[in-house]
């Protein structure tokens, strides 16, 4: 397996503090890794460097060979970087199509933008019967698989979810972590940050845990599951 | 079931690639020009035809801030500062150009020449406008909401006071062979530019009002205007769908400044002096207004406004004394009713009523077919 996104000793400074205080992780090709933690942790923090939304202070952010960590959001978005961002981040009084409509933003190989409608939209009944809803009216979970079909649209190479399961049902969870799962399935990395470290642990290849701007813990996915540290902290059990 | 391809056809103005459907629309616009040119005089008398003209110019004028106002939700306050640019730009060019080349300015024996140095002129005040607006839209971009308007606010005082400044206006060829690119300074000051001769007849300004529309409307429902209402909605979401936030806002800032640079341009030619307050924060308010009242986005709401808002003065003359208060009374109805504008951010072809009103007749005729 190769490295599709190498982070390396990563600070990020809100102001004067201090939110991320040198942090390395990998994601090779075709994983899907979890990043988990408790509220404050610098989940958030972590992918918005990543994506170029906030500058890094310093440390290094390789994706797919190049260094990110100067690049414009745009830009990184382009060479096929991808964030979902956190809170669901719908254009509110766009509708359903507009908000597909641009996630297809970069691209303009029609005919492959229309396959890949279809296909989001198989994974997505739901948002065939509203394309020409207002977005900000969608439900909550309506709002995350629009999210999540949009970012799709995007063709990432690899995709940052941001809590995509925050405020949602346990059946539409077990949707979402399905999805999740085909969407990796059919050709895209994941990186993925949850709360809800049960789901996110059971669908990931390795993962994380982050604790106050550290990684505390790390590696393969079902071990951390079994170990009682993360057990005790996250699983609550 | 529709594709996204077929999302994007039903999408109102994805500019066609079949050579009729691109020229279509132009062409529909000297038709519109030629119609209201000729149709007008036999409606209305001169005073009236004075009044569509200056409907014009304040429809180019709302329709352009639309673009950074209503599409990128950049709230800007000196669309009058480009409107001047515009205004004294192609003013000075036909009044300095006819005493040039002709050696005086209105001699009816220099018309033509004096349309084709308005349109020269109109081009120019385009241009310049067009820099101004990028050389104002790109430190600004980092400001946000009050911010924003405080710096392009202060970019119409700074113009009107620097057309304050200006020396007296030159009168006879001689003297402005004389100054040479001094004539810069030669804008008369506070009292404004006069002597303009108004050829921006009916049909120029109709030409000027349905092709900016078009422009606008293209705009919209291209990339360009998806990218800037995403701005508008969520800066955040947008950049990471790709958009690349500081050329799109400096596109929505030229493109408004340009078309405002137009309107200012026609202005001067309509019998209107331009004076240094036409760059002041009165007008660019009157402009924001029409924008806001239209509906922040709606190219067709900022046109309504713009002939509600222009004509209503007039119709209200009779009624002298309460104008004023009728005048406010309405504005502030209107806020209180449709508080995002007219139409919101929609056509007027996109809302409910409208397009329940048309199937509903159709319909209706279909059953009388049958
Ligand atoms: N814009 C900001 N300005 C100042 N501090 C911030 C900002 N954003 C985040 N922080 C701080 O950085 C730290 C990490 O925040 P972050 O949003 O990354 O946490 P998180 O792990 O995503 O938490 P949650 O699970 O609650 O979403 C927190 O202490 C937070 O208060
Ligand atoms: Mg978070």
């Amino acid at each position: 397996m190769s490295a599709l996104l190498e982070v390396k000793d990563l600070v990020v400074k809100y102001g004067a503090i201090e939110a991320l205080h040198g942090i390395s992780l990998t994601v090779n090709q075709g994983e899907i890794v979890s990043l988990i933690g408790s509220n404050g942790a610098g989940k958030t923090t972590t992918l918005r460097a990543i994506s170029g939304i906030r500058r890094a202070a310093s440390g290094s952010i390789v994706f797919n060979g190049a260094d990110i960590s100067r690049q414009a959001a745009h830009a990184i978005v382009r060479s096929g970087l991808v964030q979902s961002p956190e809170g669901r981040g719908v254009f509110p009084n766009m509708t359903v199509a507009e908000n597909l409509d641009l996630g297809a933003f970069i691209r303009n190989d029609h005919a492959e933008i229309a396959k890949d409608l279809e296909r989001a939209l198989g994974l997505f009944p739901r948002l065939r019967e509203r394309m020409g809803q207002m977005a900000g009216t969608l439900s909550g979970g309506e709002q995350q698989m629009l999210a999540m079909a949009r970012a799709m649209l995007t063709k990432p190479r690899l995709l940052l979810l941001d809590e995509p399961s925050l405020g949602l049902a346990p059946q539409i969870v077990q949707t979402i972590f399905k999805i999740i799962r085909e969407i990796n399935a059919s050709g895209t990395t994941i990186l993925l940050v949850e709360q809800n470290a049960r789901m996110a642990l059971q669908v990931s290849h390795r993962a994380y845990v982050l604790e106050t701007g550290k990684i505390v813990n790390q590696g393969d996915a079902k071990e951390l599951a079994s170990s009682d540290v993360v057990r005790k902290a996250y699983l609550g059990h | 079931m529709k594709t996204l391809a077929q999302h994007q056809q039903d999408v109102p103005g994805k500019v066609a690639t079949r050579w009729d459907v691109m020229l279509l629309p132009w062409v529909a616009c000297i038709v519109v020009a030629l119609v209201v040119h000729f149709a007008s005089p036999v409606l209305v008398n001169e005073y009236w035809q004075n009044v569509l003209r200056r409907v014009g110019v304040f429809v180019i004028a709302a329709v352009s801030l639309n673009i950074v106002n209503g599409y990128a939700g950049q709230f800007s306050m000196g669309h009058a500062g480009f409107m001047a640019v515009g205004a004294y730009v192609a003013g000075a060019t036909t009044y300095y150009g006819s005493l040039l080349l002709h050696g005086s300015v209105n001699d009816p024996n220099f018309y033509y020449q004096g349309i084709g140095l308005m349109l020269g002129g109109i081009g120019l005040g385009c241009v310049v406008a067009a820099i101004a607006g990028y050389l104002v839209g790109l430190p600004s971009l980092r400001l946000r909401g009050d911010y924003l308007a405080i710096v392009t606010l202060g970019f119409g005082e700074i113009i009107r006071v620097m057309l304050e400044l200006t020396k007296g206006q030159l009168d006879n060829a001689a003297a402005v062979k004389d100054a040479g690119a001094k004539l810069l300074i030669h804008l008369n000051g506070p009292s404004g530019f006069f002597g303009i001769p108004s050829y921006a007849n009916l049909f120029w300004i109709f030409l000027f009002v349905s092709v900016t529309c078009l422009i606008a409307y293209r705009i919209k429902y291209s990339s360009t205007g998806r990218a800037l209402l995403s701005i508008r909605e969520d800066e955040i979401a947008a950049r990471s769908m790709g958009v690349d936030l500081t050329k799109y806002k400096v596109r929505a800032f030229v493109l408004a400044a340009a078309l405002g640079g137009v309107a200012g341009g026609l202005y001067s030619h309509i019998g209107a002096n331009p004076s240094p307050t036409d760059a002041g924060f009165q007008r660019s308010f009157d402009v924001i207004l029409l924008v806001v009242l239209g509906g922040l986005g709606s190219i067709s709401g900022s046109v309504l406004a713009a002939i509600v808002l222009i004509l209503l003065p007039e119709v209200l003359r009779e009624a002298q004394q309460y104008r004023l208060i009728i005048f406010a009374l309405l504005l502030i109805i209107m806020m209180i009713v449709r508080p995002k504008g007219l139409f919101g951010v929609k056509e007027i072809w996109e809302l409910d009523w409208f397009t329940g009103w048309f199937s509903g007749k159709r319909r209706e005729r279909k059953a009388g077919a049958k």
